[in-house]
């Protein structure tokens, strides 16, 4: 790690005025649980941390006639133990429950929970975000990746995005406001993770002088049936090695709008469109979860050594949907 | 001549009892201190340059920009220009500034050119590795195998096998060295107190640098695990010696837990193709195996095959895989974690072909278990560990496990270690106050060495267990063995039972005339010096002690035959449910039944096992050292990816030590290894129980799982 300058603003503005315009010239640091880790490891270097968790507005939750709002400084545990987030979200909760450590609940904050970076080890051990080699290969490709995606991986991306919440969040039909010098604007969550495409860009919407400060969930998802499953090896602190969120409008036992959003199997959240439109005017019971399972995973490309998310993918979309109608058989 | 004998089970107050470890409040309250907790006047903190490449020479090393860095006082060259380094994380320079970030940041800004060179970091078959990386260990035939097989009426062939994994100690290697004068100071994590000065002395030695072994003060007083990985003084250890020489100050130097999981520890790998036959009633007659594995550039002896059952007819053939991963280290029960995989797996493959209940099959082959009477040791486990599992009704046959996806199955493994004591030496001192004081230069990893030490010194004395103070850690008490292969508890009971009744002799001479009788008339009890048979005559411990006057008296004694045994059994059972959809493993009940001899104290014997069978269900389904050819690295060098168990993976867990009639005679023996052989076998067992396939490579991930499952699913070997 190297030496870098703190900084701690009261305001919004103040903050913006502190970041630069290259990622190395500050970052943006809340509950510091991915970023103080990323700079020990010398796979990031900042001249200066910005904390945002001394302005005001950014750590509450609230309803509006738009839907519910929470705030990026929001912790883990806030909103796992809210009681509206509880009842309408339940897929939220899920995903919390799934960071298996108090220390992580009570530190790591919703806009880190969207905004941490991947955790595929050849980034992490120094190779750069899309591990190439000298001749431009991927080492992910010839090399140990048993961890790393099976969608989206045409491109030199194979590394797998990593947070739970953020396909619980385009399940959700979410949104994104990011405030940056020329003001703020409103971004679709599925809009917000991207797939880098060369060396430099990053895996998310944000220009190195913006802040996420709020989420949204629209009013018109509530009432939808949501949950999401993860398979995780661990009942500890791990990584599920797959999840799947999805979001049911019902009507009786028939699905009137469905939509399923697979995580941990593409460098960003990966969306199953097409299992989804199958299961419209359907019931969901074990066998149409299971064969929106099989809809969800077809397409997928895995890599030498990870053929086998193909199947936790296809299970976690089977045991998210019978999540979401109330049946936990497993 | 003295009687040292144990007492018999009607004459121990504490023996054999569930004390509660002497250390458990400094421990858990904070106040205990690791080497990493010391810190010293003017301490500078050491950093290290290691090696990118699995394999490269050094061509130049340039310090001088990192030398002029603030706060940097000194540099020591571990690999000099021109040599080779042969795995990834391989010191070459230690750097000490005047904090921990300068150390880093100096470190970092040494430059070092290499020339990489070809490197083989990943343990393939030996075909694949080549023979420039082979080197063939053991090629044994016992009796006719070929003639065996043909008598066998039932074959079960099998691919068996287990990854390197590392210690991942928790306090990380690394020490504080301070010189004053000749004297050298080392607060050092280390498993060998008394033989760490030699360490140095020899290693310093090399650098040039005399000191006396009399003048080296090695002190450890409490540490955050070994498992056989902290026995050396190691290169950071002489580094930061010298970098305290260089600097005239004392030099912290821990490693970084990326660097303890590259290069502090490993266990040796092993994969094995085996063949095993038997005749249609279960009787064992043939076995046949083709066994690799890597310890790294150097081998880590042959494994021998088959475990625990002497098959008539024999062939075995092992070679060591030489790679760049880093030396592999004595990892808690060298070799039988492995040997117990594999051959207790393709046993219980054996089993199921013959449709036999997996303890019928090993029971129908005690016959085959060579070391005297335990055959009758197993027989009494087998019988309790069923007991504790309910196995007979738990039990099915292999993949009769029911509709949907979650299945149970029931697994069995079987082990045995010798756990003789080390060479110890040990002073008991009473002092006329009456307080007892215990010294040796032993060191006690978390096993409760210290707890026992205080018990067989109070049983001796007849005092409560807070009477006694034990002053171990340090090496200016009498030498005491290396805490390694299980030896240190009859290493340090046998010698303080033979010290505490030197001193107490000394002790019941000055006091028998005022009690009217001979000393071999008196005993100590309860606090008291009592004529034998007669309570009434005696006097308290305080008093007898004010009649020895002004010096204290001692009394010394070393290991003893008398007092020990080697050898012990050990047998678990193992229920873990499988979701056959996502090839996750649970452990459901972890049944660890264990005999050690003579126990001191239950409770932290019970603890070792606890622990063990923790650490051996954290092997059968998570740990890994993945080693990734392409780059040469470790890739999984922290906490996150290197998988260990939580408490919430660990399910039930159930210890039974094995004592009473027929094991406390045989006096103690050692504890620390056994219990940690067989979970790999009995959690894989289970396994193949529970989904009606073997899943032949541990750590049992959903991968593998899944992997086994889609043989079955083709049609595969069930």
């Amino acid at each position: 790690m190297d030496a870098f300058e703190y900084a701690k603003p009261s305001s919004l503005k103040e903050a913006l005025g502190l970041l630069g315009s290259d990622w190395d010239d500050a970052s943006v640091f809340a509950g510091g649980t991915d970023l103080i880790s990323l700079l020990k490891d010398d796979v990031v270097d900042t001249k200066r941390l910005v904390n945002i968790k001394g302005i005001a507005g950014l750590n509450r939750v609230h309803e509006s006639a738009e839907g519910v709002h929470i705030g990026a400084a929001v912790t883990v545990e806030e909103l796992f133990s809210n009681r509206m987030i509880r009842e309408q979200f339940p897929a939220i909760i899920d995903a919390a429950e799934g960071i298996r450590s108090p220390q992580l609940h009570n530190m790591s904050t919703v806009g880190g929970w969207l905004c941490q970076r991947p955790r595929c080890w050849y980034y992490r051990n120094g190779f750069g975000l899309l591990a190439l080699d000298k001749d431009g290969q991927s080492l992910v490709t010839q090399g140990d990746n048993r961890y790393h995606a099976i969608f989206g991986n045409s491109g030199p991306a194979k590394f797998i995005s990593p947070s739970s919440f953020g396909p619980v969040l385009i399940a959700l039909g979410g949104e994104m406001r990011i405030e940056g010098p020329k003001g703020a604007r409103d971004v679709a969550a599925a809009d917000f993770f991207v797939i880098p495409q060369k060396q430099g860009e990053r895996e998310h919407a944000l220009a190195p002088n913006e802040i996420v400060t709020e989420i949204t969930i629209p009013a018109a998802s509530r009432g939808m049936r949501n949950a999401l499953y993860e398979v995780r090896p661990k009942e500890g602190l791990d990584w599920p090695l797959t999840t799947a969120a999805v979001a049911l409008r019902m009507r009786g036992d028939t699905v009137e709008r469905a939509r399923i959003v697979l995580g941990h199997v593409a460098p960003k959240p990966w969306p199953a469109e097409d299992a989804a439109k199958w299961l419209v005017g359907k019931t969901i019971n074990e066998e149409n979860a299971a064969k929106a399972g099989d809809a969800a995973v077809q397409g997928a490309t895995p890599l030498s050594r990870n053929g086998y998310k193909v199947q936790l993918a296809r299970v976690s979309v089977k045991r998210a949907l019978l999540a979401a109608v109330g049946e936990r058989r497993v | 001549m003295a009687d040292y004998h144990w007492p018999p089970a009607n004459r121990r107050a504490l023996i054999g009892k569930r004390e509660k470890r002497i250390d458990g409040p400094v421990k858990s309250s904070g106040r205990a201190k690791y080497s990493y907790d010391i810190n010293r006047p003017g301490m500078l903190w050491g950093k290290m340059a290691t090696s990118p490449y699995a394999h490269a020479k050094v061509t130049r090393i340039d310090t001088s920009a990192a030398e002029a860095m603030p706060g940097v006082k000194g540099v020591v060259t571990i690999v000099p220009e021109g040599q080779e380094v042969l795995w990834a994380g391989q010191e070459i320079v230690a750097i000490a500034a005047d904090s921990e970030e300068r150390a880093e940041a100096a470190a970092d800004a040494i430059k070092i050119d290499y020339e990489p060179l070809p490197y083989l970091v990943t343990d393939a078959d030996p075909e694949h590795a080549g023979a420039e990386h082979s080197k063939q260990l053991e090629a044994r035939v016992t009796g006719n195998p070929d003639q065996g097989f043909q008598q066998a009426e039932v074959i079960s062939e099998g691919h068996y096998g287990l990854p390197v994994i590392t210690h991942c100690c928790l306090e990380t290697h690394g020490q504080v060295t301070e010189w004053n004068g000749d004297d050298l100071t080392v607060w050092s994590t280390t498993q060998n107190v008394s033989g760490m000065a030699g360490e140095y002395v020899d290693g310093l030695k090399q650098q040039g640098i005399t000191v006396a072994a009399n003048n080296v003060h090695v002190i450890s007083h409490y540490m955050g695990g070994g498992f056989g990985s902290k026995f050396a003084a190691d290169t950071w250890g002489i580094a930061c010696a010298q970098l305290s020489k260089k600097t005239g100050r004392p030099v912290k130097m821990m490693l970084e837990r990326d660097h303890e999981l590259m290069v502090a520890g490993a266990r040796p790998s092993m994969h094995a193709h085996v063949k095993v036959g038997a005749k249609r009633d279960g009787t064992l007659v043939a076995w046949d195996s083709e066994s690799w594995g890597t310890g790294g550039p150097s081998d880590a002896g042959a494994p021998r095959l088959p475990y625990i059952f002497e098959v008539p007819n024999v062939r075995a053939r092992h070679t060591a895989i030489l790679t760049n991963i880093g030396p592999a280290r004595a990892w808690r029960a060298p070799n039988h974690p492995q040997m117990a995989l594999i051959s207790n797996a393709a046993m219980e493959d054996l089993a199921a072909k013959l449709n036999m209940d997996p303890v019928d099959f090993m029971l129908k082959n005690m016959n085959l278990v060579t070391a005297p009477d335990r055959a009758k040791t197993y027989q009494e486990e087998f019988a309790k560990a069923s007991e504790l599992m309910d196995w007979k009704s738990k039990w099915h046959p292999r993949g009769k496990s029911g509709a949907g996806p979650l299945k149970r199955g029931l697994g069995v493994s079987l082990h045995t270690w010798g756990g003789r004591g080390n060479l110890s030496n040990c002073l008991v001192t009473i002092h006329p106050d009456g307080s007892v004081e215990t010294s040796l230069g032993s060191q006690d990893l978390g096993t409760g060495t210290r707890t026992v030490i205080a018990i067989v010194t109070a049983e001796t004395l007849g005092l409560p267990l807070e009477a006694v103070k034990v002053n171990i850690g340090e090496n200016k008490y009498p030498p005491a063995g290396a805490s390694g292969g299980s030896t240190t508890v009859s290493g340090v009971s046998t010698s303080t039972r033979r010290a505490a009744t030197e001193a107490l002799n000394s002790l019941l001479a000055k006091v028998a005339p005022s009690l009217g009788a001979t000393p071999d008339q008196l005993e100590a009890w309860g606090g008291k010096i009592q004529v034998k048979g007669n309570a009434a005559k005696s006097i308290s411990w305080k008093q007898a002690c004010a009649k020895m006057g002004a010096s204290s008296i001692s009394g010394t004694g070393k290991t003893s035959n008398d007092l020990m045994s080697s050898g012990v059994g050990g047998v678990q059972m193992s229920e873990v449910e499988v979701d056959t959809e996502t090839g996750i493993v649970k452990i459901i009940k972890h049944v660890s039944v264990q005999d050690c001899g003579l126990v001191i104290d239950v409770r932290t014997a019970e603890s070792q096992v606890y622990g063990a069978a923790i650490m051996g269900i954290t092997y059968a389904l998570f740990e890994e050292k993945i080693m990734d050819q392409v780059t040469g690295r470790c890739l999984n060098p922290n906490m996150e990816f290197y998988k260990l168990a939580s408490i919430a993976d660990i399910g039930e867990i159930v210890v039974h030590m094995m004592t009473g009639p027929g094991y406390d005679e045989r006096g103690t023996i050692g504890l620390g290894e056994p219990p940690v052989i067989s979970p790999g076998a009995a959690i894989s067992n289970a396994v193949a129980n529970a989904i009606g396939v073997r899943v032949p490579e541990l750590p049992l991930t959903p991968d593998r799982v899944l992997a086994a499952l889609g043989t079955l699913e083709k049609g595969g070997v069930a």
